[in-house]
């Protein structure tokens, strides 16, 4: 018998699938985009009006993986994107593996942009890296402005944080400046957008965040 | 929760070192899971164990965990406590803003391999 030290983490071979994907994505120019929140937090609802604003000067498709239904790749093809339905094979998020497979579904288009919604949670999808360029996460305004204290690493790893749904502020006591510090604390890298999808608050400036992105993906 | 989830990266993170390294068969793993990772210790050794015999470089190898205590900091009095014993409030200060320091990983210590 022999002992052999690996030290590794657990998801060592889906951080190595991740990275060639991401790099053959930069080849390509084209920018993924993981979208991670709660379920309904508002992440089709922010991607029908981003879209819609989008759609003329970028070519956008999504991969739909929150649920095993086709509700949400539904709403999206209404508004002109190419949309597939991601197959998790029931788990609780997507890996580097299944996010190729759903790419593959695509076909040989060539996207500017690829948004992945991942399955409805704020824990799992945190913890496997899916190859994805940026990281963004939505928490909407019900939710509470203490989920950063409740899930740090989900706030870790995201390059953008969406507060979404802040028309309807009046009606909970979402402390706007203590959820930020909190993310800030955990992630001084974070770039903050807070949106309404229903009186448009916000959308300008995700949107020009967006676009830059895509932009710098392709150099 | 995810257990049968990080059994498939588990398996094949371990094939994968098996292939670079020509290892026929590992007989033991050795992981040390954080206290607060959310893995369930009884279900995910019921999970490899019968996850392990489609995998014949896995087959034989029994799993063992190890728990990694999980620690807090305080960002109010910047004091570090045991998560397990007092949650999210401090036991210094009584501060409810807290991080979680260590105790959420998972990782492969070692394994043990046949010559
Ligand atoms: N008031 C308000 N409701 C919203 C907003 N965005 C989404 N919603 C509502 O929240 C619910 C869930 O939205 P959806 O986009 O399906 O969430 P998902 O599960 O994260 O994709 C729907 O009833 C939306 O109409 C918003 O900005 N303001
Ligand atoms: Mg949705
Ligand atoms: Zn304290």
């Amino acid at each position: 018998m022999k002992i052999i030290e690996l030290k590794e983490t657990i998801t060592a071979s889906n951080d190595r699938d991740a990275a060639v994907l991401r790099a053959e994505l930069k080849e390509k120019g084209t920018l993924l985009v993981n979208l991670m929140a709660s379920p309904g937090a508002g992440k089709t609802t922010l991607l029908e009006r981003t879209i819609r604003d989008l759609k003329d000067e970028m070519n956008i498709a999504v991969m739909e993986a929150d649920v095993d239904s086709d509700v949400d790749a539904v709403r999206i093809e209404k508004i002109g994107a190419k949309a597939v339905q991601a197959h998790t094979d029931g788990m609780c998020h997507m890996d580097a593996g299944m996010t190729r497979r759903a790419l593959e579904g695509l076909g040989d288009e060539p996207f500017d942009l690829v948004v992945l919604e991942n399955v409805g949670n704020l824990i799992c999808p945190a913890e496997f890296d899916t190859g994805a360029g940026k990281c963004v996460m939505l928490l909407s305004v019900p939710e509470g402005d203490d989920k950063p204290l409740k899930y740090p690493l989900m706030f870790s790893v995201s390059d953008v944080l969406i507060i979404t749904k802040t028309d309807v502020a009046p009606y909970f006591d979402f402390d706007f400046d203590a959820c930020i510090a909190r993310a800030k604390k955990l992630n001084p890298n974070i770039t903050i957008f807070k949106v309404s999808a229903k009186t448009g608050e916000g959308f300008e400036e995700w949107e020009a965040w967006l676009k830059s992105a895509v932009k710098n993906w392709k150099n | 929760m995810h257990e049968m989830g990080i059994i498939l990266h588990l398996a094949k993170t371990l094939e994968e070192t098996a292939e670079q390294e020509q290892i026929k068969k590992i007989t033991r793993v050795t992981l040390e899971v954080g206290e607060v990772s959310g893995i369930l210790t009884d279900y995910f050794t019921d999970c490899w164990n019968y996850f392990r015999r489609k995998h014949p470089v896995l087959e034989s190898a029994e799993l063992d965990l190890q728990t990694l205590p999980a620690v807090t900091f305080c960002g109010n009095c910047e004091k570090t406590y045991p998560t397990v014993q007092y949650g999210r409030t401090c036991p210094y200060c009584g501060s409810g803003e807290t991080w979680l320091l260590k105790g959420n990983e998972c990782i492969i210590k070692e394994i043990e391999v046949e010559d």
